[in-house]
């Protein structure tokens, strides 16, 4: 709060508290203490002072009572010189406003000066919880308070569809020098009311505590709080109901008092006018008051500082989009135009940079489109661009979010994606090309679908598409230095080389007693979290499954058990796992859910362990097809000698590293060996015996214990003469 | 003639030194030069008195006697030296610390009757800290509870101390293993003395494991209980303004000095002072009023809560009497020169010696007995006034220079100046951190040395800390130096802090360097350390904070003290100059080395100040990065 921000806010806290009390003086001398205030439709009494002070104000003695309250809170006015800390003061200051304007506002309903002319006025409970439980779950983004006028209608407008455009509900009022953007939006025609998402509450400032209100309901209604849990309220504000005012045109004391009593619910202010601004977090979850004088620029600016998650609805292309178009197939004899494969040169690369270099929603073409295509030649170069900025992102989550790229793609219909970074191959339709889609409509996709999913990391997605050979020749270059970086940095990553690990309990809602560990060198059991997925998880929903966990003291390096691992497990399995190893098969093996893509399994006969798949359903070995084994695997219990896992788990250095390792793997299905192909062949290198894949049996050579014997025997197999397993 | 500008940096201090030339004062820098060359075993820490069989001292050069007549060598004599400065220095703290909680004792039995109780709250917390029943009972009866707590502590067999129990779960872990909790206040005192006995503990690393035993049940002991107390007594301190250097002192009023580090002895004085009889009587006498000033941490304590004017810190103490315009300077406890006598003779400034622990020779001994405190310090003013009338107009020398400034800050008001009464919380603090507007905390507190020149130490530190966005606590004497220097204005964040700091700074209306206190007080940065870690975000433990601490200009045996609890509590702390500990490489290297692996806190000894802040910024910059926060926002490393 900058020292004039905080003198205007106290000097226009002590004018409304006047206000109010002058006002409530005329009242009781009219009407006397024990008249009953109240306003319409609300179980709420007056709502600010209810959550605050746990009120139930019923007649204007009570009022009296709260305004004493707001007396108390408003301190004396920043000096010029030597000034004492003033921000909580202001943030006091902006409370004891918000108390004194919901006493004007019953008051003026007290004398039918309220809902003002085409204004809505106090907003009912039944409104609260129609639109209001959207606005915490998350369906509808936000809200935005808007106080002041534009400087012309065409602006005023232009704003209002940029903030439905995103579903932001709008409640507009207030003033600046007599005009109010209620009366902008009536003369330009704009529909107003709830149905249309812009709701005029007043043309004074006083009434903008209608939606600050409306708010603080939330927190009482759908956050379970009590009336008088005053600061569990105003971080409810904070941290779910992602309001921002936007005050346009010059502000004055009423102002910067009113705003000062949404800062403290951790509203934003946004405004477009030359203001001193407050940048610190802490009491807003970003900036606190900003100023952004580009009216173009004004409503993405209010989303980036409220860290408002917009959802597109509807992604705008002209053909259909979903989950289910995700398999779809574009054959050759459809094909009107397709990239990469082996026909031309095709790249996605994605990577953040400072949020000031990424324009939201931009999305260029660099070189011609699909419709100026040669119609003998069905195949152009191609390079997506996708650049992401957002404060909490980091750069370890690009490869995550790369990734999506394929799925986002396929996702349009008549879209075909197969492969990822520099080996893309991108297929569209005859139908779709005749729908109007076009290669932008890419980079809407990849903007509207990053932001719905990834909103918690990432603020802002521009795109560029290129069709020029050089252009993408030259973003190749770029990019597969940077793909062999990440390569480097995901390989070099070890268990040792980070302090934290990440818990996964998505599946406690049908294995209750079950709790994964991720660490870099041991995915997830269902091979769909990595160690960075666990991170960037934790990122996007803190409070997520997926939890991190300091390793703390080392309790038994070969084992691979931690203090605060264990701690952490037997917390999070209700008391049922005390200690879990991360290494080893028989001594203290993790749980399993049910999730797991093989199962890993000794055999006692030949010293060693056979791994199965999910998609394999022959016999094995152990005498018991990969069914039956998970039956006595799943289900959130330690089974000494049996354990689901990821199948990338094995060729990691840490496969069961505590009985031997890798050289362990006496028998795995055929498919699996495929599957694992170069990683496998790498991992056999790496302990010295590129020959090692041919000595691990298959279902081919061995499907009883008999054939697999003489088989180990024959090729050498290490488990044969490794220490004894049991 | 000496330069004035090698002892002082500071205008008002050089301007009197300047003026005393060729006068027969002889000040603390007269006499630190004729010391010279000082003694080296003394430097070193290598010469052993502490049985007959000596005085030994090793030679460090290696060629003489590497033993002690008892056979203790150098490593031995150091270590053995080293716990006598901290049992010294966690003495005075604690002492200091027992008398606040007798009298709040005293005050809830109604035995005392010019102090009550102010900070309900403050007693209540604290009550509910040792379990005494608080429904149904009234302050005064809590207040007898609590004082016996308090009490208990001091005297604790067992342990541990209840304010252990205020520091972070894995900071308790830490002390556990390292078996330095302390189990009473005085035991650990009493111990160490046991310890340096000739011929008992011979191993250094164990007699300094329980140096930090003994300075943690200063810091988180004595020294804590000292804060509340006085805070539940004389109410815990809000910001407020105030006024620092010699040119508070006034040419046409009766000007009176309390010096030292009590609180409850200020406080009567500020309210008597104030008045109107003898308002009267000083008006009478041909004054235009009473101006009552501090010196030292006892100005600290009257100015947070009565915004009594500073006039200065430890070095000036002299200098404040050869104004000539000083009626009276009552002094307490600690810190207090012998050689403010001789300056006084100079002049007719009568010096008065309150406490009974604190005796000067030809001084007048006027006992302050809390029980009869408003009686007892209007017989002590009046002496005061009637001496104006001894005052000689025609030496009165005061220097023009005096600073505005705002202090106060304690822990609690923190939480509120952030967040106001309803959100009251540190978020902003540690956002600012994570965030990268502020680099990180740092603790500057501690004395002055006529060793480094006078607030040299201070100044340069904390400028250097401020440009690189390191926010700065500070108390004592260091505290009075910042205000000096304009640091404690608001209006400093635009000069000297960072571009983060100098955002933060004028978002919440603070000066860069928070003015936290007297030297006890020090107890307030360890607890804000503790709700810093509340706040979330910065780690688990004390030693994960991107903070360090520094006491530049340091000499006291306190400030050993508080810098083993310092660093036993896990900060990194630089001193500017090295304890006498140079004479074993051993101890230095388990000071400055090894103590991070047992404590998570290690020393630095540093005597350009520029070089110190490198290392604490280094320090915090490591701290950042084992913390993952984000770079920072405005500039490199």
């Amino acid at each position: 709060m900058s020292k004039i921000v905080a003198q205007a806010v106290i000097r226009g806290a002590h004018k409304i508290y006047k206000e109010a009390e002058d006002k409530l003086t005329k009242a009781i001398q009219d009407k006397g203490e024990s008249q009953k205030i109240e306003f319409p439709n609300t179980a709420f009494y007056l709502p600010m002072a209810n959550a605050l002070l746990a009120k139930e104000a019923k007649n204007l003695k009570d009022a009296k009572e709260i305004l004493q309250h707001a007396k108390t809170l408003l301190p004396e006015i920043p000096t010029d010189k030597v000034w004492l800390p003033y921000l909580g003061g202001a943030l006091d200051a902006g409370i004891a406003t918000l108390l004194s304007e919901e006493i004007i506002m019953v008051l003026r309903y007290l004398y039918k000066e309220e809902p003002q002319a085409d204004c809505e006025g106090f907003f009912s409970d039944t409104i609260l919880r129609s639109l209001g439980i959207q606005l915490v779950d998350g369906r509808m983004p936000g809200f935005a308070a808007i106080l002041g006028a534009a400087p012309d209608n065409k602006t005023a407008v232009e704003i209002t569809r940029q903030l439905q455009e995103r579903n932001i509900l709008i409640f507009a009022g207030s003033s600046t020098n007599g005009r109010s953007i209620i009366d902008q939006l009536k003369e330009e025609n704009v529909q107003m009311g709830w149905e249309n998402y812009i709701v005029p509450y007043g043309r004074d400032t006083l009434s903008a505590v209608y939606p600050l209100h409306w708010a603080i309901r939330g927190a009482l209604t759908f956050g379970g709080l009590k009336p008088g849990q005053a600061k569990k309220c105003l971080l409810y504000c904070k941290e779910r109901v992602f309001a921002f005012g936007l005050a346009l045109g010059e502000l004055d004391d009423y102002k910067y008092a009113t705003g000062a009593g949404a800062i403290t619910m951790g509203f934003p202010v946004i405004a477009d006018t030359d203001i001193p601004e407050i940048k610190p977090s802490g009491i807003t979850a970003y900036e606190a008051l900003v100023k952004e004088l580009d009216h173009n620029k004004i409503v993405p600016r209010c989303i980036e500082v409220r860290g408002v998650k917009v959802k597109v609805a509807k992604i705008p292309i002209p053909v259909m989009y979903g989950a289910a178009f995700e398999g779809e197939r574009v054959r050759k004899e459809n094909l009107y135009v397709e990239f990469g494969g082996k026909v031309s040169s095709a790249l996605e690369y994605l990577h953040s940079t400072d949020t000031d270099k990424v324009e939201d929603g931009k999305v260029e073409l660099i070189g011609p489109d699909i419709d100026n295509l040669n119609s003998a030649k069905k195949n152009m170069p191609l390079g997506i661009e996708v650049i992401v900025a957002g404060r909490k992102f980091n750069k370890d989550f690009e490869p995550i979010l790369e990734r999506q790229v394929h799925r986002y793609i396929n996702w349009a219909m008549g879209l075909m994606h197969i492969g990822q970074r520099d080996m893309i191959w991108i297929r569209i339709n005859k139908e779709t090309a005749e729908k109007g889609f076009r290669l932008k409509h890419i980079g809407i996709i990849l903007h509207a679908m990053i932001h719905q999913e990834y909103s918690a990391i990432v603020d802002k997605v521009q795109v560029k598409i290129y069709t020029k050979e050089e252009d993408v020749e030259k973003l190749g270059k770029q990019a597969l230095k940077v793909f062999s970086e990440r390569d480097e940095r995901s390989s070099g990553m070890t268990d040792e080389s980070v302090d934290t690990f990440y818990s996964c309990t998505l599946c406690q809602s049908f294995a209750p007693n079950h709790v994964c560990v991720i660490t870099p060198e041991r995915l997830g059991l269902c091979g769909a979290y990595s160690w960075l997925d666990g991170k960037a998880s934790f990122e996007i929903t803190p409070t997520g499954p997926n939890q991190p966990i300091k390793k703390g003291e080392t309790l038994d390096d070969k084992l691979g058990k931690w203090k605060n691992i264990n701690d952490f497990v037997y917390d999070k399995s209700n008391k049922n796992v005390q200690s879990v190893s991360m290494y080893s098969l028989l001594v203290d093996p993790q749980t399993s859910c049910g999730c797991f893509e093989c199962i890993l399994a000794v055999i006692p006969e030949v010293n060693g362990v056979m791994i199965v798949n999910r998609d394999f359903s022959g016999m094995t070995p152990c005498g018991m097809t990969f069914t039956t084994l998970a039956g006595s695997v799943g289900g959130g219990v330690q089974t000494p000698g049996f354990l689901g896992v990821g199948k990338l788990y094995v060729v990691s250095k840490k496969f069961i590293s505590a009985e031997g390792g890798f050289k362990r793997l006496v028998w795995m299905p055929k498919e699996l060996k495929e599957l694992l192909g170069d990683k496998l062949k790498k991992r056999c290198e790496e302990i010295g015996d590129p020959d090692f894949i041919n000595k691990i049996a298959d279902e081919t050579v061995a499907t009883t214990i008999e054939q697999l014997v003489p088989f180990l025997e024959k090729v050498g197999h290490p488990a044969v003469s490794m220490p004894s397993l049991v | 003639m000496p330069d004035v500008t090698k002892r002082s940096v500071d205008p008002a201090t050089q301007q009197v030194l300047k003026h005393i030339e060729g006068q027969p004062i002889k000040t603390t820098w007269d006499r630190h030069d004729e010391m010279q060359p000082q003694c080296g075993f003394g430097q070193l820490g290598i010469c052993c008195t502490n049985c007959y069989l000596g005085p030994c001292r090793i030679d460090p050069f290696g060629e003489g006697a590497q033993q002690g007549v008892c056979g203790a060598d150098a490593d031995t004599i150091v270590a053995r030296n080293l716990l006598r400065h901290i049992a010294a220095g966690a003495a005075a703290h604690s002492d200091h610390g027992r008398g606040v909680a007798h009298a709040l004792h005293l005050v809830g039995k109604g035995k005392i009757h010019d102090y009550h109780i102010q900070d309900e709250e403050k007693l209540k917390q604290m009550a509910k800290m040792y379990d005494i029943k608080i429904e149904g009972r009234s302050k005064e009866e809590i207040a007898v509870d609590l004082g016996d707590k308090f009490l208990g502590d001091f005297g604790s067999q067992e342990g541990p101390i209840k304010f252990i129990s205020r520091a972070p779960r894995k900071r308790i872990e830490v002390w556990k293993k390292a078996g330095i909790i302390p189990r009473g206040v005085d035991r650990e005192i009493v111990e160490a003395m046991h310890r340096v006995h000739i011929g008992v503990d011979n191993e250094y690393k164990s007699i300094i494991l329980h140096g930090m035993r003994a300075s943690l049940g200063d810091g988180w002991g004595g020294s804590m209980i000292a804060t509340e107390a006085q805070d539940i007594l004389l109410r815990t301190p809000e910001p407020i303004r105030g006024t620092v250097n010699l040119g508070v002192l006034k040419e046409d009023q009766v000007n009176i000095i309390v010096h030292g580090h009590e609180a409850l002895l200020p406080e009567a004085a500020a309210k008597v002072v104030k008045d109107p009889e003898m308002i009267k009587l000083a008006k009478e006498a041909g004054a235009n009023g009473i101006n009552l000033a501090g010196m030292c941490c006892t100005a600290n304590e009257v100015l947070m809560r009565h915004e009594v004017p500073l006039a200065g810190n430890f070095l000036q103490q002299e200098l404040a009497i050869a104004t000539g315009a000083v009626e009276m300077m009552m002094v307490d406890i600690q810190c207090i020169m012998p050689g403010l006598i001789d300056v006084a003779k100079c002049f007719h400034t009568e010096i008065i010696t309150t406490s009974e622990k604190a005796k000067f020779p030809g001084v007048t001994f006027i006992h302050f007995d809390e029980h009869d405190a408003i009686n007892i310090m209007k017989s002590i003013v009046k002496k005061a006034i009637e001496n104006y009338k001894k005052r000689d107009k025609s030496r009165v020398f005061i220097p023009k220079d005096k600073k505005d400034l705002v202090a106060g800050i304690s822990t609690e008001v923190i939480s509120c100046i952030l967040g106001g009464k309803y959100l009251n919380t540190f978020k902003p603090l540690n956002e600012a951190i994570i965030n990268g507007r502020i680099r990180g905390v740092a603790g500057v507190v501690g004395c002055n040395n006529p060793k480094i020149t006078h607030d040299y130490g201070h100044l340069t530190l904390v400028k250097e800390l401020l440009k690189n966005d390191v926010i700065v606590l500070s108390t004592g004497c260091s505290a009075i130096a910042c205000g000096k220097a304009g640091f404690l204005q608001p209006e400093a964040a635009f000069e000297a802090a960072g571009k983060g700091l100098k955002e933060v700074c004028e978002a919440v209306g603070i000066p860069p360097v928070l003015h936290m206190g007297s030297c006890v007080d020090n107890s307030r940065i360890l607890i804000a350390a503790c709700e810093v870690l509340k706040a979330g975000g910065l780690g688990e433990d004390i030693s994960d904070l991107p903070a360090a601490g520094a006491a530049p200009e340091w000499m006291s045996e306190k400030a050993i003290s508080i810098g083993f609890y310092f660093v036993s509590s896990g900060v990194f702390t630089v001193l500017g100059g090295a304890m006498p500990v140079l004479g074993s490489q051993n101890v230095t290297k388990f000071l400055t080395e090894d103590m991070e692996s047992v404590c998570g806190g290690k020393f630095a000894f540093e005597a350009d100040p520029l070089k110190a802040a490198t290392l604490m910024i280094d320090h915090i910059n490591k701290k950042r990065e084992a913390l993952r926060l984000r770079p920072m926002m405005y500039q490199g490393k």
